[in-house]
């Protein structure tokens, strides 16, 4: 409203996306290169001069990486600042999102030789403990895939996670099977999946202000079940038997891979299956179609013959399974027994990581993996006693959702019609 | 759920008879109500096999919601639609579809962000093995596409398409799911003569292919140029049918209850000083994009300088970078060699500019308002009707009873929020409130959109007589009869341009060329029976 212009002006907003210098790959290219030079000046100043080792076992023990960390630190400093430095000028735009995570890459190696100087960083263990963490996030941003890309917004994944998580160790230790366990998570995921969908589909309510309530209902009831059942009595209600790890001979025996991949539970690979299943089913089946038509533009789909409304009920539910494979992750697999708020915020990190992955499948997958690996190192350092803080890097899934949403990594957009309940003229 | 498909019966009869008859539908007693509001009262139609039936009526008068209870997507209070002679109920446009109806929206139904082939697709997909079978939904795009003579690519992006093409995919659509009976709704609203030509040539064709097309209008010379028999709406009523042979002002007069004029009397222009001096304007459109590029304009005292063009051409971005509104990427705008850009829009409407908006519902009025409130939304704070701190209700309402007799405003009081008036009567309320300042110059946009036809003619009278006492005009209307009949000159805008500035009586063809963005003057003009070459206004 406030005409601040003369001829010579540009409009802030982006005009024409190839005629503007500060284009999105300069931009970038600033940012990259500032990473680039805080890599080579702090980490290289920082880092101790002595030998860092990255070994391939789950030990100090056997074959490993090793880099001098004051070196390794500047040298992969340089190399983001090369990255950065190429973005700038415009250079290789045709692979500008190969470039960008070559920035990052060396930025975060650049980290890892300053912290990891003196001492060993064992990979194997490093990457399984990143796919630990992610499997939840996976599911869970899957749950927010099936439901937004239909058009409705699911922000109770935290909620579906809890009741997913209660429901398997409850009823896994009653019936004394990890596979009624893991079937009462889904039907717990339901259960706050229905109540989504019935309000927001039917009723018409603010889908984010349900969700948020969702959640909060959810960490009461299994909260209150908690202390009144479970621990009253922990041995009938709280030990559900554990997911059995399977070793697939041959795979399993690959060098960081196999034990990574192929020495795991169910769960792990059921959301690996997942991701895939979930991609082809959007892009290559008639539901898939249908569901993205409903999500971008519900009257179209209507308006040849596809019930809007019975489609979302059906993603919503969907996702309300899928999310409480999430929650059986928490009691069958990562701790063995439910716990109060056990989640802690799972579900939020979930709902960045669909956001960060752009409402894709693979998407999610990336993102997913992106924050469990954050979360691992978090642990790695706290526990070698560095002296960053391991909150910086708790913290890196909100930073990262915020910087997605601001739309400085791509354009990040929701599917037209998400959060928009369909109503016939 | 439905009764025994016709579909099998469709497919028995077209076995017998060895080709595909076209469909015989029925309409009886159609009635539907929203609340209080009679939108359908018993309506009757009929629409014989291979015609091109035109249902006429003005905006609101409930063609489109009588052709969605058709469609499936709203349901008859009373009445019954029967198709080849057996009464049928629609649940949901997959059951018309099955009935062989198919329906080309006014808002098109396509997901921008699908292919040609995935829109085409979608409720109809054929699958292999469980997956879409991709391939075969290209192919039966292009097999329809060339049958049928409408060109479209399958692998575009739809929200890569003109609108023309748009239309065509819909059409596409229909066809691909073997309808016989078309209803095609307000399909020219938004084309360009060119492409209103092409599409009526498109409907020839299929009808001559043995399908049935019901044509939603509310512009007279396309009925004429294309139906077999014409039904008049109005007011949610059948009030007539009629051949198209009948004349144009006996049609306009159906539709709209009483004979009108349709031509505004005005004496030659007197231009005087520049008064709106616009050079070297861009401005970006929402998404960034360059929507004016390099345009210089002048306006002159006691000229109405009329923007022809088809919406979406730059016209909106142009005038509301004058308005303030938007904010130029290059370029000046001055009034009496004040510059505008560096003003507030505030600042500008009390420099002597009156600013009727292309959307009324969305910037001209707020509908919760009263009409009297409405009247000072500029004013507020000025005397007589207020300061800053406080309205004096009486003044107001003073000045509003005045306003209302003057510009007749046809109101129980001048109390009613104005969401409760007609559109052609909040239009009044916003051209009464823009034109009680002093001006030096008047800029209208779409001036007399969804306004009826007896309010289009006072809001044009009202135009012209500030025309002749000497403020500057500038009108913009995507109607090229309305700037033909206001305009002293006539500049037309195509892709952020200015094209041409042109006489008012530059002959029709040759202004639709330019508003299709062609200037060559060596292109063949169409042929002498062309409807849109016929003079007259709607």
């Amino acid at each position: 409203m406030t005409p601040v212009s003369t001829a010579t002006v540009e409009n802030p907003a982006e005009v024409t996306p190839t005629g503007r210098f500060w284009n999105r790959q300069r931009r970038l290219g600033v940012g990259v290169l500032v990473i680039g030079l805080l890599a080579t000046i702090l980490f290289g100043a920082l880092a101790p001069s002595k030998t860092a080792r990255f070994t391939l076992s789950e030990d100090a023990q056997g074959a490993a990486f090793s880099i001098n960390g004051k070196l390794g630190a500047i040298l992969f400093g340089v190399l983001a600042i090369a990255a950065g430095a190429v973005l700038l000028a415009g250079l290789l735009s045709r692979y500008s999102t190969a470039v960008l995570s070559a920035g990052i890459l060396t930025f975060v190696l650049s980290f890892l030789c300053w912290q990891v100087a003196g001492n060993f960083l064992p990979l194997v263990d490093t990457a399984s403990g990143t796919l630990e963490l992610a499997v939840p996030l996976i599911f869970g941003a899957l749950a927010g895939v099936l439901g937004e890309r239909s058009g409705v917004i699911n922000v109770a994944i935290e909620g579906q996670f809890l009741m997913g998580a209660f429901g398997a160790a409850l009823v896994g230790t009653m019936a004394g099977s990890v596979w009624a366990g893991l079937f009462s998570a889904a039907v717990g995921g339901v259960l706050i999946a229905g109540i989504l969908a019935v309000l927001a589909i039917r009723y018409l309510v603010d889908q984010t202000v349900v969700g948020i309530v969702l959640n909060l209902l959810a960490l009461g009831v299994t909260g209150f079940l908690y202390e009144r059942l479970m621990q009253a009595d922990a041995q009938s209600y709280n030990q559900p038997p554990k997911m059995p790890e399977w070793k697939i001979p041959g795979l399993a025996d690959i060098p960081v891979v196999g034990p990574v991949l192929f020495d795991t539970n169910l769960l792990v690979w059921l959301a690996l299956i997942l991701v895939f299943v979930v991609h082809f089913g959007l892009t290559r089946t008639r539901w898939g179609l249908r569901t993205r038509a409903v999500g971008e533009h519900p009257t179209a789909a209507d308006t040849v013959g596809i019930r809007v409304r019975g489609l979302r009920y059906l993603n919503v539910l969907l996702g309300g399974v899928v999310a409480g494979f999430g929650g059986a992750y928490f009691t069958l697999v990562a701790t063995g027994s439910f716990n109060k708020n056990m989640t802690a915020g799972a579900g939020f990190i979930a709902l960045a990581a669909l956001i960060f992955g752009r409402w894709t499948p693979f998407g999610a997958l990336g993102a997913a993996l992106f924050f469990g690996f954050a979360q691992k190192l978090a642990t790695y350092l706290s526990a070698v006693g560095s002296p960053v803080p391991n909150q910086f890097l708790n913290m890196l899934p909100y930073l990262a959702t915020i910087v997605a949403v601001a739309g400085l990594v791509g354009r990040v957009r929701a599917p037209a019609a998400d959060g928009q309940p369909y109503v016939k003229s | 759920m439905h009764p025994v498909s016709t579909g099998a019966a469709r497919r028995l009869r077209s076995v017998l008879r060895l080709q595909e008859i076209p469909l015989r539908l029925e309409l009886r007693g159609i009635t539907k109500r929203f609340g209080d509001l009679v939108a359908n009262d018993h309506i009757d139609l009929t629409v014989e096999p291979g015609e091109v039936h035109a249902l006429l009526g003005e905006n609101g008068a409930g063609k489109s919601t009588l052709m969605n209870q058709l469609y499936g997507l709203l349901q008859p209070d009373e009445g019954e639609i029967v198709v080849d002679g057996e009464a049928r109920t629609f649940r949901s446009p997959r059951d018309a579809i099955a009935a062989g109806i198919g329906m080309v929206h006014q808002h098109f139904m396509l997901v921008p962000v699908f292919t040609v082939a995935e829109n085409i697709a979608l409720g109809a997909e054929k699958t292999k093995a469980g997956f879409l079978d991709r391939r075969r939904a290209r192919r039966e795009v292009l097999e329809v596409s060339e049958r049928y003579g409408l060109p479209v690519d399958p692998d575009a992006l739809v929200e890569n398409l003109p609108v023309g093409a748009q239309q065509r995919v819909e059409i596409v659509k229909a066809l691909t799911r073997d309808v016989d009976l078309l209803i095609l709704d307000e399909p020219t609203a938004v084309l360009t003569p060119q492409e209103t030509e092409e599409l009526l040539a498109v409907m020839r064709g299929l009808c001559d292919a043995g399908k049935s097309i019901v044509f939603i209008t509310h512009k007279l010379k396309e009925v004429k140029a294309i139906a077999d028999r014409i039904t008049v709406i109005r007011r949610g009523r059948t009030v007539g049918t009629a051949s198209p042979g009948t004349a144009e002002d006996e049609l306009a007069a159906l539709m709209v209850g009483r004979a009108v004029t349709l031509e505004v009397d005005k004496t030659p222009a007197e231009p005087g000083r520049e008064v709106l001096t616009i050079s070297g304007l861009a401005v970006a459109d929402d998404r960034g994009v360059r929507a004016v590029d390099d345009v210089d304009l002048v306006v002159r005292a006691g000229e109405v300088l009329g923007i022809a063009g088809v919406q979406g051409n730059g016209q909106t971005e142009l005038v509301e970078a004058v308005m303030g509104l938007r904010t130029p990427l290059a370029g000046s705008i001055t009034v009496d060699n004040e510059d505008l850009i560096r003003m507030s829009t505030k600042q500008i409407l009390r420099s002597g500019i009156g600013y009727v908006p292309e959307d009324r519902s969305l910037d001209g009025v707020v509908k919760e308002f009263s009409v009297a409130e409405n009247l000072v939304l500029d004013q507020y704070d000025r005397p007589p009707y207020g300061n800053a701190f406080r309205l004096d209700p009486a003044a107001v309402d003073k000045s509003a009873r005045e306003r209302v007799e003057q510009f007749d405003i046809r109101t129980s009081s001048p109390d009613s929020a104005v969401g409760t008036l007609s559109g052609g009567n909040q239009q009044k309320v916003v051209v009464a409130r823009e034109m009680s300042r002093p001006l030096r110059l008047f800029i209208a946009s779409q001036p007399t959109r969804g306004v009826d036809v007896g309010s289009i003619e006072f809001i044009h009278g009202r135009i012209v007589h500030e025309r002749d006492v000497g403020t500057a005009v500038l009108v913009v209307s995507s109607e090229l009869d309305e700037v033909v009949a206001l305009a002293d000159r006539i500049a037309v805008m195509y892709r952020g341009k200015i094209l041409a500035i042109v006489p008012p009586d530059t002959p029709r063809e040759e202004l639709g060329l330019l508003m299709a963005g062609i200037t060559d003057s060596t292109r063949p003009a169409s042929d002498a029976g062309d409807p849109a070459a016929e003079k007259g206004t709607e």
